[in-house]
């Protein structure tokens, strides 16, 4: 295993957890709870990311079934932050602006997905389009 | 992660003891309704202190296991939501509407207490009346 599979610890090391089902949601939150933990994040913010995380990664699992979330400690010379990806190749989403009003949901299971998930981080980017998988990058500067 | 569900008299009391999925919170959801019925119980309280994240769908599973156990004829009441748990919620926009929430666990059973004296009052007076 190299430095860059345990890469929790280390500074712009990034980790990958592979999304399969539910129980890889907390694997992806918790890993991501610790890299932002060891980063020096506050514990407020590292609770935001891994709630972050969670709506993301369930997201893979309701729409695409399977995906990957990427997590990233990033630093921008003054700061710390961490940037995760969450990408599938699942349906994609055809009308982003509505997937990104609040209480919108085609599942009828989420609803505060993707806007709260905007809310909570400081960067939100996503890219999707039908049957061309849905990227979703967001990033969250340490105060 | 199996949550242990403890009976104490006419509560049952649901103790997470750590991260859950998905299908372990809709399990705790299914095994609380049913156990109020088998049990005859009057109060649930789940302690969610050492849950790590409180997220969309467990912030909804708790409502509902609420919303159902009130539709069983006992209460809920959920105690040992953390700082940062709530700061999140806050900024997700999540909420437990009117979902009874407490401090702690000794919090949890003096709310439940309350509930059971008022109804024990009501109870008592009306077999009187009857009579």
């Amino acid at each position: 295993m190299s430095a860059k599979d345990l890469g929790i610890s280390v500074l712009g090391a990034d980790a990958r957890v592979q999304i399969r089902s539910d129980s890889d949601i907390v694997v992806a939150r918790q890993k991501g709870r610790a890299m932002a933990t060891a980063s020096s994040f506050a514990p407020a913010e590292a609770t935001l990311i891994a709630t972050a995380i969670s709506e993301l990664a369930r997201n893979i699992v309701l729409y695409a079934k399977t995906g990957e979330v990427i997590l990233k400690i990033v630093d921008n010379g003054n700061r710390h932050g961490i940037k995760i990806i969450a990408a599938d190749e699942g349906p994609g989403i055809a009308d982003l602006d509505r997937a990104m009003q609040l209480g919108y949901s085609t599942s009828g299971s989420l609803g505060l997905g993707l806007p709260g998930v905007k809310r909570l981080m400081d960067e939100f980017e996503i890219v999707s389009a039908p049957g061309k998988g849905t990227r979703v990058t967001v990033l969250k500067w340490r105060t | 992660m199996e949550v242990p569900i403890l009976k104490q008299g006419e509560y049952l009391i649901a103790s997470i003891q750590s991260a859950l999925t998905d299908a372990d919170l809709l399990q705790l959801r299914d095994v609380l309704v049913e156990h109020v019925g088998r049990y005859r119980s009057r109060g649930v309280i789940v302690d969610v202190t050492a849950l790590d994240v409180m997220d969309s769908f467990a912030t909804r599973t708790l409502r509902d296991i609420a919303h159902m156990i009130r539709l069983r004829g006992a209460e809920t009441v959920i105690v040992g939501i953390q700082p940062e748990v709530a700061f999140s919620m806050v900024q997700l926009g999540l909420t437990l509407e009117e979902v009874v929430t407490r401090l702690d666990f000794e919090e949890g059973i003096a709310y439940l207490n309350s509930k059971k004296g008022a109804s024990t009052k009501l109870g008592s007076s009306l077999p009187r009346r009857t009579r």
